[in-house]
């Protein structure tokens, strides 16, 4: 079912990364997370990242998302050397480039949808009307036209990622980091978030995806399998599994 | 820049909507805040009110008068030295003005001489006690500002005659003559009936130590006839250009040698004061009190920004999570800096408008409760309460601001 083969024309590449490490000191002990991982990802790839808990998965994520810095190896994003890069330049990075969707979704409790998928818009220093715009286009884009000034305890847990996947997109980042995104909800929810991500995957965005679910994974086109921070296997799909493509 | 306005009002929205889902701690937080502010400001306005008492009380005096007399008015240590001096005779006014007279350029103007004693005063079965009456010539307008409320002061020739006629102080008049005018009307001084001239103007206290306007006014050959046993007497001298009162003090004090009849060996046996005396005497005093007071007050300021602190570093925890996300979608150090140290200023700027209210209600109230007590509340001191909030808040709030701004945003993320 997986093969090397790729099935469309490949974008230019977005991340590359070469023998990347990461390694936490605790007091005596050394935790190494990651011990060398090289990973090149291409524009409009739908990409999940696999493995027991522990393998790093996270780790992985939070340093492709600008999040963290590697203790060691090379990152480039969009070309651009990344781990020479100070606090405030990954933050630039983050805020434009990268678009998060976190398992626990993190919306600001107190704020509406279209306030929350603002957010990333007034760090970017964009115009309040063309933010609000821009917003509730994101929102509707994920089926939430109607939910603008709802605030997340009005909204069901599907909707509040939905809000979060408005979120992500809002300031049309390279690259959509999601991790776990369905963990937090029921399989028939989390089969409708996959829908949505398949359809933004199909409207050409790039997806890395982080699960430890078969039944999730299965939706990407490539999933790389990690195990004791090391890269295990990287395969691509033969075919995309079209009756996931139902969008509801 | 755009992007720092736009995450300046954001920050103004975060904060007004944590101060509104958190009420109860908002408000307790800023009542320390309130409190210091109430203290600081109340404070203030009696430190300036002191001030503006004690130059009313020095403007009274005169800039521009110096005053011989027996005593030095500045405190000294070596009393004994002055114990022995002769005291300082009415009749040294006319000599005094004669040289002045005959110096070609002279600093000095006019020699007037006041002789006082503290007597009561009667009218009918009203008396009023402890006044001061004061003794001095026609010439007492001309060195001194005399503002009447009625009336006039005496001429020359009621001077000269020696007439009992007088002047009231403003609340000696009010004592006697409640529901009248006492134009015309007589009191009673120690048997005497003297015929009143006129009321003065209101002044109110020298320092807040005794009124200015329990005093009446007589001439001089008519204080000496009457009440000359134990009184004290100076002479003042107005001077021509209060900018060479140095000058003048040291021409005066040759003149008052000659009238003493002092040879050179011999050590002055008189004082020149003038209000500077006075000032350089009671400023240090002046000074220490009000730096004391605004210390005590101030601490209860520090009080109220230590509550700050503690409720700013309390939301920077809670918060870590927010923290974690508002950094992964972009927001920079500098961006959440400014955040919490915003959401520290407005709780202070909440505390000090609430404060700054209070003060001024009590302000008010104190003025009308107790008119005498010097309280002054202005729009300076409005802008001063204003910016030490401010203030206030931008130090507390700068170390828990810092933390947060320096949270690893894996950390902050994975906070629970
Ligand atoms: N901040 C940290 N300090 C110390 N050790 C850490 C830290 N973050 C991660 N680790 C360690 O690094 C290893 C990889 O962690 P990571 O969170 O990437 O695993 P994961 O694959 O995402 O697991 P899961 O599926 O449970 O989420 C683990 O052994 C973890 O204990
Ligand atoms: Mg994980």
């Amino acid at each position: 079912m997986l093969n090397t083969d790729t099935i469309r024309p490949r974008g230019p590449i977005v991340i590359d990364i070469e023998n990347i490490t990461k390694h936490y000191v605790m007091g005596e002990e050394t935790v190494h997370a990651l011990r060398g991982v090289t990973l090149q990802i291409h524009r409009n790839e739908y990409l999940a990242i696999m493995g027991p808990s522990g393998s790093g998965k996270s780790t992985l994520m939070n340093m492709l998302g600008c999040l963290d810095t590697p203790s060691s190896g090379r990152y480039e994003f969009n070309g651009k050397d990344v781990s020479a890069m100070n606090d405030d330049e990954l933050a630039t990075i983050r805020n434009h480039e990268i678009g998060f969707v976190f398992q626990t979704f993190n919306l600001l409790p107190r704020s509406t949808s279209l306030r929350n998928v603002e957010l990333p818009l007034i760090y970017a220093g964009i115009d309040a009307e063309v933010r609000e715009e821009r917003a509730a286009d994101s929102l509707r884009a994920v089926g939430l036209g109607d939910r603008l000034q709802h605030k997340p305890n009005e909204l069901s847990g599907g909707q509040r990622q939905r809000v979060a996947i408005a979120r992500a997109l809002v300031n049309n980042p390279s690259i959509i980091l999601a991790d776990e995104p369905t963990g937090n909800l029921d399989s028939k929810t989390g089969e409708e978030i996959m829908a949505l991500l398949e359809n933004l995957y199909q409207e050409g965005n790039t997806i890395i995806l982080v699960t430890h679910e078969a039944d999730i994974a299965r939706h990407a086109r490539r999933i790389v399998h990690l195990r004791d921070g090391l890269v295990e296997s990287d395969a691509t799909a033969e075919q995309p599994e079209i009756e996931t493509l139902a969008f509801t | 820049m755009k992007r720092f306005i736009y995450e300046l009002s954001e920050s103004w929205k975060i904060a007004f909507a944590q101060m509104q889902s958190n009420k109860t701690r908002s408000m307790l937080t800023a009542l320390g805040v309130i409190i210091g502010i109430v203290a600081v400001t109340l404070m203030g306005t009696a430190i300036t009110g002191i001030q503006t008492g004690f130059d009313r009380s020095m403007s009274i005096l005169g800039d521009d008068v110096l005053y011989v007399s027996q005593f030095p008015w500045a405190r000294v240590n070596d009393w004994w030295n002055y114990r022995d001096r002769r005291e300082i005779k009415t009749e040294y006014a006319e000599p005094l003005n004669r040289m002045i007279a005959a110096t070609p350029n002279s600093n000095l103007l006019l020699a007037v001489p006041t002789s006082s004693i503290t007597k009561s005063v009667k009218r009918g079965d009203n008396q009023v006690t402890g006044i001061l009456i004061q003794g001095t010539t026609a010439d007492y307008p001309l060195i001194s500002v005399v503002d009447f409320n009625e009336g006039r002061f005496f001429n020359e020739v009621e001077n000269r005659a020696a007439g009992n006629v007088c002047l009231l102080g403003y609340d000696v008049a009010d004592a006697l003559f409640p529901s009248e005018s006492p134009i015309g009307k007589e009191v009673q001084i120690s048997g005497q009936q003297f015929r009143v001239l006129g009321v003065g103007a209101r002044q109110g206290s020298f320092l807040g130590l005794f009124s200015l306007d329990s005093i009446v006014i007589v001439p001089l050959p008519t204080f000496k006839k009457f009440f000359s046993a134990k009184s004290e007497s100076d002479v003042r001298v107005k001077v021509r250009d209060k900018l060479k009162l140095a000058d003048a003090k040291d021409e005066l004090t040759g003149l008052m040698r000659r009238v003493r009849a002092l040879p050179p060996e011999k050590k002055n046996d008189f004082d020149i004061n003038e209000q500077q005396a006075f000032k350089s005497t009671l400023d240090p005093v002046k000074n220490s009190i009000a730096l004391a007071g605004l210390f005590i007050t101030g601490l209860s300021l520090f009080v109220g920004a230590i509550g700050i602190m503690n409720i700013t570093f309390v939301s920077v925890k809670e918060r870590t999570k927010e923290i974690g996300t508002r950094k992964a979608l972009g927001a920079r150090r500098r961006t959440i800096l400014l955040q919490f140290l915003i959401e520290s200023t407005s709780l202070c700027i909440l505390g000090g408008l609430i404060g700054l209210t209070f003060a001024y209600a009590m302000c008010f109230a104190i003025a009308t409760a107790f008119p005498s007590f010097p309280v002054q509340f202005s729009v300076g001191l409005v802008l001063i309460g204003m910016f030490v909030s401010v203030f206030t808040g931008l130090v507390s709030g700068f170390a828990p601001a810092w933390s947060a701004s320096r949270l690893d945003p894996v950390t902050a993320l994975r906070y629970e």
